[in-house]
């Protein structure tokens, strides 16, 4: 390294330095092997994530293709349970990001998964309204009141199954109209002011930006959802997908997540 | 549509060996479907409380999606095939979009029209405080949408081949132009309107992508057997795999009755 170049790239470079010793330390404990030998990394990464992921995930696969020129990284965002069901039929993909333990462990029991998985960042659920509130929500129970037009996620994916968590321990009754497919249809709704309010997370709030408001509410306490993060046997691109789960669980992957609403892990 | 044919039996052999791998195509997955089929679970699969629902549900909204589709579907395709207002070609084109419109953009737009912040759902809703998303009805405008154009383009072809002079001759001999539409062309084309309503009835049975994003899934009201086996995909495979089984055990046998009741040689040669 020379020493005569301007503080702000050799703080860039301390910074990237820290960055990749935490990500070795971070995947040591997965049992990832020895990645500190700087491999090509190049070719194609393809990331299947969780919906909630969506923005956040895009973001640093940008970064992650402006740091390894050649580097092209493609992402198949969908439910979880969705992704894991591709993924045990055999799907060829290089990474899996969860929005839950469950359907991480459905791949892990499937044998396909080479790093056991990281939890890199948790979400809780926030109530969603459209701008202006038309429905006047204000709490929990307004979701279980059978006059206003309800999302919730169905119960077999995450956000729906974190969603009866919370009804149950605030001992409520819900009361949908439509059970959607994942998080992101449920705000869809929202979004086009079909209903007067939703169950997603945190994360999707902040990212739909100001066609919506959130509504905190002291329950979600009760269901806060773990994202764990793997690389898969069969990779096709072992170097890339090493980079790409070790981006996500370094501290600028850390920033990058909490700036979008997500909860350390 | 009874033009002679060659006698039976005597397949070209250049047409046999793609029509044998066409068979296979569409064949194979459907067979793939009855191997991975967990026939031990078969029976507390379809006991299941929500299975016969949603076939319930299916069955009634693709049955009502037909009907309408041939209230509205029929007029359209004689104006398509016999009338002769500018801009025909056009205005074929535009009905057929939803052929080629991904079902969940279909959705979407139907939401922008007919959804309580929709153009024209704004007004229903401001007035009467009714809402069509999330309700039968809105799986039947779904599965309506989506599936009509098939039935229009089948009776379309029907009219274009049938003879127009039958017709010609009922105007010389005094019949006005509803009374041969009624009296000389439906009958025409009475097999070429059958096969269609069963091409969009097998469409709007299958209707996944508008159904789920206009009118959401809900069992009881909204949740059709593909979504029902979409959301058992998500945890339980096997009875996914359950679920389309008994979905294409009724629509086969649904099929095959219809053929033999009505249909008769017009539509299966």
């Amino acid at each position: 390294m020379s020493e005569h170049r301007s503080e702000r790239q050799q703080h860039g470079r301390a910074v990237r330095g820290v960055i990749a010793g935490l990500a070795v330390l971070a995947l040591a404990g997965c049992g990832a092997p020895d990645s500190s030998s700087d491999g090509e990394v190049t070719g194609t990464v393809t990331v299947f994530a969780a919906a909630s992921l969506t923005e956040v995930f895009t973001s640093l696969g940008a970064q992650l293709e402006a740091d390894h020129p050649g580097l092209d990284v493609q992402f198949n965002f969908a439910g979880s349970s969705a992704l894991a069901t591709q993924l045990t039929q055999g799907a060829p993909a290089d990474v899996f990001a969860s929005a839950d333990t469950d359907q991480m462990d459905v791949v892990t029991n499937n044998g396909i998964v080479s790093t056991a998985p990281a939890l890199f960042a948790t979400n809780t659920l926030e109530i969603v309204v459209p701008a202006g509130n038309p429905g006047s929500i204000t709490g929990l129970d307004d979701l279980a009141d059978p006059a206003k037009t309800i999302a919730l996620c169905a119960p077999e994916v995450p956000c729906g199954a974190a969603a009866e968590e919370v009804f149950d321990a605030a001992g409520l009754t819900a009361a949908p109209d439509t059970l959607e497919e994942d998080v992101k249809a449920a705000l869809t709704k929202v979004t086009l002011g079909e209903v007067d309010a939703a169950l997603v997370y945190a994360t999707d709030v902040r990212a739909a930006g100001d066609a919506v408001e959130g509504i905190e509410f002291p329950e979600a306490a009760d269901a806060v959802n773990g994202y764990p993060i793997c690389t898969l046997t069969d990779a096709p691109n072992p170097a890339g997908a090493r980079a790409f789960a070790e981006l996500v669980t370094s501290s600028a992957g850390r920033e990058a997540l909490a700036a979008a609403g997500f909860g350390a892990p | 549509m009874s033009r002679r044919r060659p006698r039976d039996g005597g397949v070209p052999a250049p047409l046999l060996v793609p029509a044998a791998l066409a068979v296979a195509f569409l064949v194979l997955p459907l067979l793939g479907l009855v191997v991975r089929a967990p026939w031990s679970e078969l029976g507390p699969q379809l006991t299941r409380p929500g299975v016969g629902q949603a076939l319930r549900l299916s069955l009634v909204s693709a049955t009502l999606a037909t009907l309408v589709s041939l209230l509205l579907g029929v007029p359209l395709a004689w104006v398509l095939a016999r009338s002769r207002i500018r801009g025909r070609s056009v205005l074929r084109a535009l009905v057929t979009v939803p052929l080629v419109l991904p079902p969940v953009v279909g959705g979407v737009a139907l939401f922008l029209v007919l959804g309580r912040q929709g153009i024209v759902g704004r007004w229903l809703f401001e007035a009467t405080g009714l809402a069509l998303p999330f309700t039968t009805a809105a799986v039947v405008v779904a599965e309506t949408f989506v599936a009509m154009p098939f039935l229009v383009i089948s009776v379309e072809g029907a009219l274009r081949a049938a003879d127009a002079r039958f017709e010609d001759a009922a105007a010389t001999l005094g019949a006005d132009r509803w009374t041969t539409f009624r009296r000389v062309t439906l009958p025409l084309v009475a097999p070429g309107i059958a096969a269609g309503a069963v091409l969009c009835w097998a469409r709007a049975l299958g209707e996944f992508g508008a159904t789920i994003t206009f009118a959401g899934n809900f069992p009881g009201t909204t949740q059709t057997m593909p979504l029902a086996v979409y959301l058992a995909l998500q945890r339980d495979p096997d009875a996914a795999i359950v679920l389309s089984l008994v979905l294409l055990a009724v629509s086969l046998a649904t099929l095959l009755l219809l053929r033999g009741r009505w249909l008769g040689r017009g539509v299966t040669g």
